[in-house]
């Protein structure tokens, strides 16, 4: 599914160079559910940013599928971004001003289709995170847990590959963080490659292998991990 | 451009920044009501002089006599130049002029006699003209005709009246045939005129009577005296030259030092219609500059909320583009914001801009003798004005807009 070569990331501060990226070498397989776990400033969310395709990186190569990313132009990452990866935010990013359904429907906006077709293309996702009778509502109007239900539902409407979640229950109580990982289980179980960026062990738990970053480096990356031993390696 | 989902799309954002979407609005509505409103009266102006200078020859010269300044030949300043029938015959022997009309105003200039018929009198202008008059001034005849030769020959009491001039002495009875009396003496009245100019000079042709040059001269004494002479230039000969060439003849005639110029006043319709049309380009101008710049700083302010609208919208463009939005659909995004914006708005004004100057129209016509004709922005100045504003929409867009294609997904993500 994808694979870092000794990536490199530095970030230029000034006359220094803080060196975030240390090396890393990573392989995910196709339909694994994988958390990466790093206290903060381990480089964990640089590191989500490339696997994104947010962001560029220094040195190394990063395969996503057969396709080498890297100093892609804008408009190809977006396409890119747009066709293979599904994003899930602990803040839901959602748009304030449109409803449930629109949120839903807005990265088919992107890829060029009708109105009609992706507003009815978008009931089913929310049907499926169980939201249709919210399609209409602002994401002011719903709590926590269904905001990051419409958030996933827009992640999974453009049939992506991969889906990337950063911190997806860092903002929701212990239930609903629950209910969370039981639907980005049950999306794993469709065959869709989920990662998971956290630094919460419940929620890495609930994963088939975990990634450790400290300083910049992976640590453990081909074990397993500490937390979840008795799981395999996926090869669905 | 026609895709109604992307302009949906616009329409929500704009409708979720209400008020601030109106305030902007507002300074473009502004600015091209502004500028309608200023080419309107520009046109009510210039449609008003036109209207006071419809039927004058536009190649027209007045000259009349006034007191020397400087002593000549012998004589002193101060003496009055008094011009008479010998003038006639020496301009008349000028080839640049088409048409002279000699004119003696009974009484001398701005005087009124009474004139009366029947028991009913009023006071009005009497005139002592020439045929040629027709080519200065042009008529309309509500009856009868204008003097001919034949009055000039047979020196006929007989009399032209304006239309105010029928309306007091005459009410409904038809004036043709009918002798009036002035100052005394009767004579028969031949037409009435219709005047073709608007304001205060049709008021004043409409009170006016015209009696035939020689009769005057002989039914009051009046000697050999000539008031002052009207004239059209031939064509292809400018008002400067002509006047050039009067003011030498009649200078020499009367014994007045070449560059005495006070010595004989003038009106020149050429110089006086090209000071017109000069005003008027300023005018326009002016009209333009600061309706224009009105429109700027409401364009400009535009710029400046869509700028800090990007800003406050710098999480939305990154989860948007994180989502897939390309640079360009996102910069095609804020410009066409900012043209739906700038356009709707100035739209709204054009609208206001078109009532307000038919407003003004109707209140206008419902004053005949106002100095402002109708106003009038035509419909190719609306829609430059439209154009304007879709490329100033465009340009107030490309800042903000590459601002916003400027905005990196992830610093857009990490300001939580």
């Amino acid at each position: 599914m994808l694979r870092l070569d000794k990536v490199n990331k530095y970030y230029r501060v000034g006359t220094h160079s803080l060196h975030v990226l240390r090396d890393v070498e990573l392989e995910v397989a196709d339909g694994e559910f994988v958390a990466i776990m790093g206290a903060s400033g381990s480089g964990k969310s640089t590191l989500l940013n490339i696997l994104g395709i947010l962001d560029d990186y220094d040195s190394g190569e990063y395969w996503l599928g057969d396709t080498l990313i890297r100093s892609l132009s804008e408009a190809k990452a977006a396409n890119y971004r747009n066709r293979f990866i599904g994003f899930v935010f602990q803040s839901f990013n959602l748009l304030p001003f449109k409803t449930a359904l629109e949120n839903v429907a807005l990265p088919l906006y992107y890829q060029g289709v009708t109105r009609r077709k992706r507003n009815q293309i978008a009931t089913q996702y929310l049907e499926r995170v169980g939201l249709r009778d919210w399609a209409e509502h602002l994401p002011s109007e719903m709590s926590g847990g269904q905001k990051q239900r419409v958030a996933i539902a827009r992640s999974l409407i453009g049939k992506p590959r991969l889906i990337l979640a950063d911190e997806p229950t860092g903002a929701l109580d212990s239930e609903t963080s629950k209910q969370i990982m039981d639907l980005l289980s049950e999306i794993h179980r469709t065959g869709i490659t989920v990662l998971v960026v956290t630094h919460d062990p419940e929620v890495a738990i609930r994963t088939q292998r975990t990634i450790r970053l400290r300083d910049g480096k992976v640590v453990g990356a081909h074990e397993a991990s500490l937390s979840n031993p008795g799981m395999p390696v996926a090869v669905p | 451009m026609l895709d109604l989902d992307k302009w949906k799309e616009i329409w929500a954002t704009l409708r979720s920044n209400r008020l601030r979407t109106f305030l902007t609005a507002f300074g473009v509505f502004w600015g091209i009501v502004m500028l309608m409103a200023m080419l309107g009266f520009g046109s009510s102006i210039q449609a008003g002089s036109k209207q006071q200078m419809k039927g004058m020859a536009t190649n027209l010269l007045f000259v009349w006599g006034q007191q020397t300044t400087e002593s000549f030949d012998g004589l002193p300043p101060g003496r009055q130049v008094r011009f008479n029938t010998d003038d006639i015959e020496i301009l008349r022997r000028l080839p640049s002029i088409e048409h002279l009309a000699p004119r003696l105003q009974l009484g001398g200039w701005m005087n009124n006699f009474t004139v009366s018929y029947e028991s009913k009198n009023g006071t009005f202008t009497v005139m002592a003209d020439y045929p040629e008059l027709r080519h200065i001034i042009a008529f309309e005849y509500e009856a009868g005709r204008f003097i001919n030769e034949r009055d000039i020959a047979e020196q006929r009491k007989i009399a032209v009246i304006g239309k105010a001039v029928r309306e007091q002495l005459f009410g409904d009875t038809d004036p043709i045939g009918k002798y009036i009396k002035i100052s005394g003496v009767y004579f028969q009245v031949v037409g009435v005129t219709k005047t073709l100019r608007g304001g205060q000079m049709g008021d004043r042709d409409a009170n006016t009577l015209f009696v035939p040059f020689t009769t005057l001269k002989t039914a009051f004494k009046m000697g050999d005296r000539v008031g002052f002479f009207a004239m059209t230039a031939k064509p292809g000969t400018d008002g400067p030259e002509l006047e050039r060439q009067v003011r030498e003849a009649l200078a020499r005639h009367h014994r007045i030092a070449p560059d005495d110029g006070l010595a004989i006043g003038s009106f020149n319709m050429f110089v006086m219609f090209s000071k017109f049309q000069t005003f008027f380009f300023v005018l326009a101008l002016v009209s333009w500059i600061v309706g224009g710049a009105t429109l700027l700083a409401g364009v400009i302010g535009v710029s400046n909320i869509m700028l800090i609208t990007v800003k406050e919208r710098t999480k939305e463009i990154g989860v948007r583009k994180a989502l897939g939005a390309t640079p360009l659909s996102i910069v095609s995004m804020v410009m066409k914001e900012s043209i739906a914006l700038t356009a709707i708005a100035g739209l709204t004004g054009v609208a206001a801009g078109v009532g307000l100057l038919a407003m003004a129209e109707a209140i206008l016509s419902s004053m005949p003798d106002s100095p402002l004709g109708p106003p009038n922005v035509g419909l190719g100045t609306v829609l430059k004005a439209v154009a304007v504003l879709v490329t100033a929409g465009g340009i107030a867009g490309i800042m903000p807009a590459s601002h916003a294609a400027s905005i990196k997904p992830i610093e857009a993500l990490r300001a939580e």
